[in-house]
C-alpha cells in the first residue's frame, strides 16, 4: 500500500474518532479523566488539517508526520501512546507499507513508552490479537474484529496502567476508552486498505 | 455550572494573560503556554522546569521566580502539557548548568516529558534529568497501579530544589535534593464535593450532600473510599494515620507540615484542619518545624484539603527558609 492508501486510512480513523467523540469521553469518564474523546479529535483534526497543508510524498514521511502531530496536540498519555506507535511505524515503513509489519513496529513502541503488557486494560488489548491476525496472514478485515473482540475482552479486566488503575476492582465492567479508539484505527484499515476497499 | 470566564475554550489562554498582566516580572509564551522567570536563562544555574494540566494554581506557574522555578508548562485542564512546551521551557532556562524536570507521577506527564527530554538530548548538547514526585498514600499497590500520584509534595519539591538550584548547585545535587524530598513526603488528600472541569460543564463525580471522599487525587479522580461527612478531628485522624504509618516521622528535625486546599475550601477550615493535625502529631512524637497554610495545589473548585509531612533535615529546613519571589510563594526577598 502506498501514500495515498495510508493517507485514506488516517483520514478514515480521524472520521470515526469525531464520529466516536463523545462515546469516548463517556467510557473516559467512567474510569479515566474523560477527555479521551476531545484529546484524539483534537490530534487527528490537526493531523488531516497537516496532511492537507503540505501531503507527505512516501509512506514513511506520512506515518512520522501522524506521529509528530499526535505528539503535539493530543497531550495526557494518548498523545505519546499513539504519536509513539505511528513514529514506530515510520521507522519500519519501506517505500511499499505491510501493514502486519508496521503495525508491530508500532505495537512494540506503544509497549515500550507505556510498559502495558496485555491483560493491563490498555490500547495494547486491542492492538496486540489484530498484529497477531495479520502476521499469521490474516485479512486486515479479521484483523479489525479481533482488534474488536480484544477491545470487548478489556471490560472485566482491573485497569494497572493509566488513571484507571486508581480504581483497581472498581475499573472491572467497563469498556477501556483506549482499547476502544485503537480498535477504531484497525476498522478503518479494514475500510480503507482491506480487500472491500 | 457558574464560574468567572468567557468561552470554556479559551479559559487557559485567558487565565495566562491575567497572569502575565498580574506579575510584569515574569515572561509568557502564548504559543506554547509556558511562564518563565523574567530574568532566565540565568547564567551557570540548574534551570528548574515543571508544568502539568491546568486547574490546579497556584500550582505550577504561581511557583516561577527566584528561588523556585524557572518555567512552568500549562497544559488543558487536568490533561499533561506535551513535549513542545516543555522543550520549549527547557530551552528558554538553559543558563549551561543543565535543567532539572519535576514531573508528577501520572501516565501522561511522564511519557511527554519523557519525550521532551529525548527531544532536547537529540538536538542540543543541554544536559536534562528528570525527578518524578510520587507522594500519595492513598494509592496503595504500586504493582497493580500507575504508581503513587505526585500531589502536595511537589509545591516542597519546588521550593526546595530551587533554593538548592539558587545556590548555584550542580545539577545532580540538585536533583538528589528534590529526590530526597519527595521520598520523605507523604501526602492524603480528601474531597467534600467535586470539581467542574469548565469544558465539561458539569461535575466531575457525583458525591451527595451527606458523604466525603477519603483519599481522593487532584483530577476528581476518586479516593480509598467514600464515607459520610464527620468533623474535622476525625478527618484529620483519616488523613494523617495513613501517612504516619507509612513512614517514620518521628525524631530528627521534625516536620515540615503543609495543609493544602482544594480550592473552594476557605483559609479558616484550613487553619482549623492545621489544629487538628497538629494536635495528632503531638500525640504521635512528632515534631512541627516548619508549617504552610492554604490553597498551592488544588482541584479546580473542589471543596476539601489534602495534609502533606515531610521529614526534614538541616539541609532541607535551611533550604525551606531560603528566599523566594513567586507570585503564590513570597518570603526574604
Amino acid at each position: 500500500m502506498d501514500t495515498a492508501a495510508l493517507t485514506a486510512w488516517i483520514r478514515e480513523f480521524a472520521r470515526l474518532i469525531a464520529q466516536e467523540k463523545q462515546r469516548l469521553t463517556e467510557l473516559d469518564s467512567a474510569i479515566g479523566d474523560g477527555d479521551h474523546g476531545v484529546n484524539m479529535d483534537r490530534g487527528l483534526t490537526a493531523v488531516v488539517s497537516a496532511l492537507e497543508a503540505e501531503p507527505p510524498d512516501s509512506p514513511s514521511a506520512l506515518l512520522k508526520k501522524v506521529g509528530m502531530t499526535l505528539i503535539s496536540k493530543v497531550g495526557g498519555a494518548s498523545g505519546p501512546l499513539y504519536g509513539t506507535a505511528f513514529l514506530r511505524m515510520a521507522a519500519a515503513a519501506g517505500d511499499s507499507v505491510e501493514l502486519g509489519k508496521v503495525l508491530r513496529a508500532g505495537l512494540d513502541g506503544v509497549t515500550a513508552r507505556g510498559k502495558a503488557e496485555p491483560g493491563d486494560k490498555t490500547m495494547v488489548d486491542a492492538l496486540t490479537p489484530a498484529v497477531a491476525v495479520l502476521e499469521g496472514g490474516g485479512s486486515i478485515e479479521d484483523a479489525a474484529r479481533a482488534a474488536d473482540e480484544g477491545r470487548d475482552a478489556t471490560i472485566p479486566m482491573v485497569a494497572r496502567k493509566g488513571r484507571a488503575s486508581y480504581l483497581g476492582e472498581r475499573s472491572a465492567g467497563h469498556l477501556d476508552p483506549g482499547a476502544t479508539s485503537a480498535a477504531l484505527l484497525l476498522r478503518a484499515a479494514a475500510t480503507t486498505l482491506g480487500d472491500g476497499a | 455550572m457558574k464560574k468567572l470566564i468567557n468561552d470554556p475554550a479559551n479559559v487557559i489562554t485567558d487565565a495566562l494573560h491575567g497572569f502575565a498582566a498580574a506579575h510584569p516580572e515574569l515572561r509568557v509564551d502564548y504559543d506554547n503556554r509556558v511562564v518563565v522567570r523574567g530574568d532566565a536563562p540565568v547564567r551557570g544555574k540548574v534551570g528548574l522546569v515543571s508544568g502539568g494540566g491546568s486547574g490546579h494554581e497556584p500550582l505550577h506557574a504561581g511557583f516561577v521566580g527566584p528561588g523556585m522555578l524557572d518555567a512552568a508548562c500549562a497544559g488543558e485542564v487536568f490533561t499533561s502539557p506535551v513535549p513542545d512546551q516543555m522543550v520549549a521551557a527547557t530551552r528558554a532556562v538553559d543558563g549551561g548548568a543543565g535543567v532539572l524536570h519535576i514531573v508528577k507521577n501520572y501516565t501522561g506527564d511522564v511519557m511527554n516529558f519523557e519525550i521532551a527530554a529525548e527531544m532536547v538530548a537529540a538536538d542540543s548538547g543541554t544536559e536534562v534529568v528528570a525527578v518524578v514526585v510520587d507522594d500519595d498514600v492513598a494509592v496503595q499497590d504500586s504493582l497493580y497501579t500507575a504508581g503513587r500520584r505526585g500531589v502536595g509534595a511537589t509545591v516542597l519539591v519546588e521550593k526546595i530544589a530551587g533554593a538548592a538550584a539558587e545556590e548555584g548547585r550542580p545539577l545532580d545535587e540538585v536533583a538528589a535534593v528534590a529526590r530526597k524530598v519527595n521520598s520523605y513526603g507523604r501526602s492524603m488528600g480528601l474531597a467534600l464535593t467535586s470539581c467542574t472541569v469548565p469544558a465539561a460543564g458539569r461535575p466531575t463525580f457525583d458525591l451527595p450532600d451527606d458523604q466525603m471522599e477519603v483519599g481522593i487525587g487532584i483530577h476528581g479522580e476518586p479516593g480509598r473510599r467514600r464515607v459520610p461527612v464527620a468533623p474535622a478531628n476525625e478527618i484529620a485522624e483519616m488523613l494523617v494515620s495513613p501517612i504516619l504509618s507509612d513512614l517514620d516521622f518521628t525524631g530528627g528535625d521534625g516536620v515540615i507540615v503543609f495543609v493544602n486546599g482544594m480550592g473552594a475550601t476557605p483559609l479558616i477550615e484550613l487553619y482549623l484542619m492545621f489544629n487538628e493535625v497538629s494536635q495528632l502529631l503531638a500525640k504521635a512524637g512528632v515534631e512541627v518545624a516548619r508549617s504552610l497554610v492554604g490553597p498551592y495545589i488544588t482541584s479546580l473548585d473542589m471543596a476539601g484539603c489534602s495534609v502533606t509531612l515531610l521529614k526534614a533535615d538541616d539541609e532541607i529546613l535551611r533550604l525551606w527558609d531560603a528566599p523566594v519571589r513567586t507570585p503564590a510563594l513570597r518570603r526574604g526577598a
